[in-house]
């Protein structure tokens, strides 16, 4: 019988059941690029939102920006595991479960957006309001703007928000887990922690490390590629 | 043609800004226009209203018989199609190719690919950057992104060209370079240029007319050379006597100098215009005015769209009956005389 406290705890190899490891893998994966495409999708809108009604002298606009600042100042500060909870009946209501990876989603998505969000309206305010003038003096429209000024010029900006997004939307698909939503999480809460079995923590840690690693990689590379604003 | 009629425009805010006060201005079709006017003179302020950027509170701007009040929407959007402009920052898409840059505008009004790609590679080889339609802007110099810039704002055949300090960002030989793209435009393609600048010798260089703005209302206004030779207001002194003696702090160190080394003499300046800068009136002078002697104090010859225009320091050693005389002579000859020094 192999100790379950030390140092050797960790290296137990032997335990580890690579089928199920690569099957939570797989849900961590699944959890975060389904969430993280519906991130960015809503958060560019919100983020749109949020630029567009910038001080504007619609009543209307000040009423949307006043809202959509709202909404995304208070999912901001929620913490995590508390939306979680709180979510729990809508979640149920949403996608029929609260276990498992799909159970998951909701409170994921309403988490990040707003947070992806603000920087998007951050990156669109990065962009130098001459080149937007510039637009417009061409007889721009609104909707042109959005798509061949405001979006290509500030797509460096997307990409690492999004990226940054996608780390912390691993993050929480590992606290997720730990109240039944599946993924690595759930397999080092219930496998690892509650069966005492230290090294498949390790190896669940380890595999989110690489996921990390090759989410940061990924949106690094591009980034680089897509930013002509400095010549190398 | 361009017809400001009345046009002032108030920002409401915290503190009303009155930005551009019952500006009248005509400009007419094929001309290049210079507005010239210090920090904060309105100039921004009013070019925007020409396309539409900014409303006049009153007053019309009329462009070829539209009243840009008058257009909403799509129209306005069309209209403003039909003109360029270009600014101090170049404000260029940093995503985009020289190229792509150029068939931006074209994108816009839905031109035809193949349509857009050739019509941009000619206007850049028209602006003199043929071979770099595939660098990014943050490749290029300062002048080479203000002619891309250029190129962008002629893509969609312009009737108008508004330029908004396009030059001032650039170094002298650069800032020569884009003037005579500019001058080379208005000429071959016979587009109407609106020139703002604070630099006087921007307008010297291409403009026919001009303006000069001060607290948001035009002080003078009338031909380049005209107002060179004979500035008004003081504000247009200032700018015309920066220009023509770039170094008049150093004239001034000169005359005293000389002053006190010949307690003796006087001093005049004398202006030159046109075909009279060409002449020999001064040697002749000192032909018939033998006994006079003479120092050359400073100098200068400055080329405008309509001749040259030239200033000379003197400083007159003899008899005062000779010097006086020499004096008509000289106003004979229609040279403009002005006496700095007495005796
Ligand atoms: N959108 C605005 N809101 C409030 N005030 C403004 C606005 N735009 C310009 N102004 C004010 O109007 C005045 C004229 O500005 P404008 O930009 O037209 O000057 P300018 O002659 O172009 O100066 P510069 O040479 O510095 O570009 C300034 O006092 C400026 O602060
Ligand atoms: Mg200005």
């Amino acid at each position: 019988m192999s100790s379950t406290t030390g140092f050797s705890s960790y290296f137990h190899f032997s335990q580890v059941d690579w089928a199920s490891m690569w099957s939570a893998t797989g849900e961590t994966i699944w959890m975060t690029v389904f969430s993280l495409v519906l991130v960015a999708i809503i958060g560019i809108l919100l983020g749109l939102l949020l630029f567009e009604t910038t001080d504007s002298h619609s009543l209307w606009a000040r009423l949307l920006h006043w809202l959509a600042a709202v909404f995304v100042n208070v999912f901001r500060s929620i913490p995590f595991i508390i939306l979680i909870v709180l979510l729990l009946p809508i979640t149920k209501n949403l996608v029929g479960t609260i276990i498992g990876p799909k159970a998951a989603l909701p409170s994921l998505i309403i988490s990040a957006a707003p947070f992806y969000a603000r920087m998007v309206e951050l990156a669109f305010h990065e962009i130098d309001h001459g080149v937007i003038e510039a637009a417009e003096s061409m007889g721009a429209t609104n909707t042109q703007i959005i798509f061949k000024v405001l979006l290509p010029e500030s797509s460096p900006a997307l990409v690492s928000g999004i990226t940054v997004t996608g780390i912390s939307l691993i993050g929480y698909t590992a606290m997720a887990g730990v109240i039944g939503a599946g993924g690595l999480g759930n397999l080092a809460y219930l496998d690892g922690f509650q069966a005492s079995n230290n090294t498949i923590t390790l190896v669940a840690t380890i595999v989110i490390l690489i996921i990390v690693f090759i989410f940061q990689t990924i949106g690094d590379l591009t980034v680089r590629r897509i930013d002509k604003r400095i010549t190398r | 043609m361009i017809d400001i009629k009345g046009v002032s425009k108030v920002f409401k805010g915290k503190k009303e800004i009155t930005a551009v006060e019952d500006v009248n201005l005509q400009i007419n079709d094929g001309e290049i226009y210079g507005i010239v006017g210090y920090s904060g003179a309105g100039k921004s302020t009013l070019v925007r209203m020409f396309n539409g950027l900014e409303t006049p509170t009153t007053g019309t701007v009329t462009i070829n018989d539209t009243v840009m009040s008058d257009l909403h929407g799509k129209e306005l959007r069309e209209k403003r199609q039909k003109m360029g402009m270009i600014f101090q920052y170049f404000n260029l898409l940093w995503s985009r190719t020289v190229l792509q840059n150029v068939t931006f505008p074209l994108e816009l009004t839905h031109v035809a690919k193949e349509e857009r790609q050739a019509k941009a590679e000619k206007l850049i080889e028209t602006v003199g950057l043929k071979g770099r339609e595939n660098a990014y802007p943050s490749e290029l110099s300062g002048g080479q992104q203000q002619r891309v810039a250029i190129a962008r704002a002629l893509a969609n055949d312009p009737e108008l060209l508004l330029s908004d300090e396009a030059t001032s960002g650039l170094d002298p030989k650069t800032t020569d370079e884009v003037l005579e793209l500019l001058l080379k435009i208005n000429r071959e393609l016979n587009i109407t240029i609106i020139v703002i600048t604070h630099e006087m010798h921007v307008i010297r260089k291409i403009c026919d007319r001009m303006a000069v703005m001060d607290a948001g209302r035009v002080v003078e206004e009338g031909s380049v050379f005209d107002i060179f030779r004979h500035p008004q207001k003081e504000i247009t002194k200032q700018f015309v006597s920066e220009e023509e003696t770039p170094q008049l702090s150093d004239t001034n160190v000169v005359i005293k100098e000389l002053l006190k080394q010949v307690p003796t003499g006087k001093i005049i300046k004398l202006t030159f215009h046109g075909d009279q800068a060409k002449l020999p009136i001064i040697s002749e002078m000192l032909r018939q005015f033998p006994e006079i002697d003479l120092n050359i104090v400073d100098g200068s010859i400055h080329q405008t769209q309509e001749g040259s225009i030239g200033t000379l320091y003197l400083q007159l050693l003899g008899d005062g009956q000779e010097i006086v005389d020499a004096q008509d002579y000289l106003h004979k000859m229609r040279v403009e005389t002005e006496v700095i020094r007495g005796e």
